[in-house]
């Protein structure tokens, strides 16, 4: 079958930077955003839709590879690092109403805005934002879109009009496929992510990043942020930090010092 | 009383409840009236084993569809058959399945949805769910503030424990209406990875893992495992190697787990790593570099080769069983 153009949609979150010490805050006990960058998880995204632009012409054979984000105006820079690194243009759902949304809010944002630019073939994402670690915005988002699922593919390919992926689980490794359109979330499995080089930080500056507000959506304030979501967190509290034990060097009984260590413990 | 749902897949391992299943129908006792939602057959031994966590009602459907198709139709099955109960909360396993399967079921019941809880409590009526966040940074009380709770919960939130009344539990079968984008995702084939034998790494007790200083070689930190009854468990650098299979794979993008007691072997421990052990109970680590920043968090640390301290202490363990 002919590999037509792709019109690709990839979700890029803005996450605070797992480096760095994260902490929650407040009333609503809300993450701190300083630090923030692209979502190290949603690479394996933005490749897995590059790659299957590339494979049919880029740009030039008429694919799209639009990168999508839901979050405060600092989050633009998920948006351009995705630039720099291929896609071909951006969109960003900015608005202050969406602070402390939650799983279900932000799939309801994510869907109105993939509605609003029309027929796409494939939403890509991530296997999970490394700040919520929930796996369940994919699953929400296709129900709200009304597409077809797969989750955690380690591989795709598109042909004709068919998606195929696998999936690796504990007890099986399973081929799935759907017709297009279809939503698809890749794990770092799936590829090794490319890097912006400075042809591509240069084009960047020319690509087209495109800012709506949830009332441009069509969206209440109130269905989103801490007033719209339907889960909220009611205590918080930071686990003391692990400290070092005792360290010893190995000088030539150190196996028999970890036995010591593990009867002491009534591990053996 | 409400109706606490439990969803239980009987597909892919018909005829038994898992632990986790039965943990969860103990939860819905505590919290309200136990209804069991099933996917697949109710066998008699299933039957009985509800009966015996004083289950009252079964909504169950053996339509092909649940078996083809990846989780949405199963999230149809659930959703439809809370609302038809009326339930005030659904509980589902953690597993990968659970989560996506209680996610849909959130969209469709338009419920708050709150995914690996290690317990769940209640406060005057309402669920509680308590979780690790953060890679395990920190922890959270949530919450749903819709008329229904979705909450995916991790095993061992509970010790199982039959009713104190068994019941005869009624079964009604339950005729889903599929929606079209539910029999979108097909699966067309399957392809069973071999099992290693050893305990579960979510399961387990005590876990070893080994990392990229194992170069190649896993013998040491299996034959450790085996005379502990440990899991394997390893870095991804090891798993991308190939070395070992990426099941074993604990982390950010692999199994996140809490034994008594992780060894960590040859790893450096990387942020990413940390992420999925660092909220086991005790952690040894082995590792030839006393830079390397997993001793940071390990509560006996042994610089050394791997290579002469594993096996030492393999035989050091069987010299004093012997
Ligand atoms: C998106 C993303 C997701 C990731 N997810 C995960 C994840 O889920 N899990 C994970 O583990 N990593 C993950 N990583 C990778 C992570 O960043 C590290 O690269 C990885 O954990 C390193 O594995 P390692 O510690 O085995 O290897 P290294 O960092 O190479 O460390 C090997 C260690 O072995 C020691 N050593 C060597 N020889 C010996 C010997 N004979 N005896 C004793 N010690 C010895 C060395 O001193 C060294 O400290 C992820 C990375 C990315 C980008
Ligand atoms: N606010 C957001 N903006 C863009 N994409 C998002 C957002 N939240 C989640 N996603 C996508 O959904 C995936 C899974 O997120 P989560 O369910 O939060 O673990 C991420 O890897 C992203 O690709």
């Amino acid at each position: 079958m002919e590999n037509s153009a792709l019109n690709i949609v990839v979700l890029v979150k803005y996450v605070p930077d797992a480096q760095f010490d994260r902490q929650l805050s407040g009333e609503a006990h809300a993450l701190d955003r300083s630090e923030s960058i692209l979502s190290e998880l949603d690479e394996y995204a933005l490749e897995a839709a590059l790659a299957l632009s590339d494979a049919r012409g880029g740009v030039k054979g008429g694919n799209t590879v639009t990168a999508l984000t839901v979050g405060p105006a600092s989050a633009s820079v998920a948006v351009k690092k995705s630039l720099q690194i291929g896609a071909t243009q951006g969109l960003h759902v900015s608005d202050d109403a969406l602070a402390g949304s939650d799983a279900s809010a932000t799939s309801l944002v994510l869907a109105a805005a993939i509605k609003s630019l029309g027929p796409v073939d494939l939403v890509i994402t991530g296997m999970a934002s490394t700040d919520g670690e929930t796996s369940i915005v994919p699953a929400q988002l296709s129900a709200r879109l009304g597409l077809p699922q797969i989750t955690f593919a380690s591989a795709l390919d598109v042909a004709g009009n068919t998606v195929t992926a696998r999936r690796d689980g504990d007890d099986f490794s399973e081929e799935i496929q759907a017709t297009l359109p279809a939503l698809i979330s890749v794990t770092d499995q799936a590829n090794d992510p490319r890097y912006p080089n400075f042809k591509g930080i240069l084009a960047a500056k020319k690509k087209k990043i495109t800012t709506v507000s949830l009332a441009d959506l069509g969206i209440s304030a109130d269905a989103v942020g801490h007033a719209g979501s339907l889960t909220k967190v009611t205590a918080a509290a930071e686990r003391p930090a692990r400290t070092a034990g005792t360290l010893i060097t190995d000088s030539g009984d150190a196996g028999i010092q970890l036995v010591d260590f593990l009867a002491a413990a009534k591990l053996i | 009383m409400s109706a606490i749902v439990v969803y239980i897949d009987q597909l892919d391992a018909p005829g038994k409840l898992s632990t986790t299943v039965s943990q969860l129908l103990t939860l819905a006792r505590g919290a309200g009236e136990p209804v069991a939602v099933v996917a697949g057959p109710v066998s008699a031994s299933v039957l009985a084993e509800l009966g015996a966590q004083g289950v009252t009602r079964v909504l169950n459907s053996e339509q092909a569809e649940l078996g083809e198709f990846l989780v949405a139709t199963k999230a149809d099955l659930l959703a439809q058959s809370a609302a038809a109960v009326s339930a005030s909360a659904v509980l589902v396993e953690n597993s990968a399945a659970g989560k996506e399967i209680a996610a849909r079921a959130g969209v469709s019941l338009n419920a708050g949805v709150i995914t690996d809880a290690v317990s769940v409590t209640t406060d005057g009526g309402t669920l509680v769910a308590h979780k690790s966040i953060l890679a395990g940074s920190w922890t959270v009380e949530a919450q749903a503030t819709s008329a229904v709770a979705v909450i995916s919960v991790k095993a061992h939130s509970i010790e199982a424990a039959p009713a104190a009344e068994p019941t005869t539990p009624v079964v009604e079968a339950v005729e889903v209406a599929f929606s079209p984008a539910s029999l979108g995702a097909r699966v067309v084939s399957r392809t069973p990875r071999a099992a290693s034998g050893r305990p579960e790494l979510e399961d387990a007790r005590i876990i070893v893992a080994g990392g990229r200083g194992v170069d190649g070689d896993f013998t040491p930190i299996e034959e450790l495992a085996d005379v502990l009854g440990a899991a394997v468990g390893a870095s991804r650098a090891a798993t991308d190697a190939g070395w070992i299979s990426h099941a074993s794979q604990v982390g950010q993008t692999g199994k996140k787990v809490s034994p008594q007691l992780y060894i960590s072997v040859g790893i450096s421990g990387a942020i990413q790593q940390k992420a999925g052990m660092q909220t086991s109970k005790l952690i040894v680590a082995v590792n030839k570099d006393a830079e390397s920043p997993i001793f940071e968090i390990a509560d006996f640390g042994i610089v050394g080769d791997l290579f002469k301290v594993l096996p030492q202490a393999v035989e050091e363990i069987k010299k004093r069983r012997a």
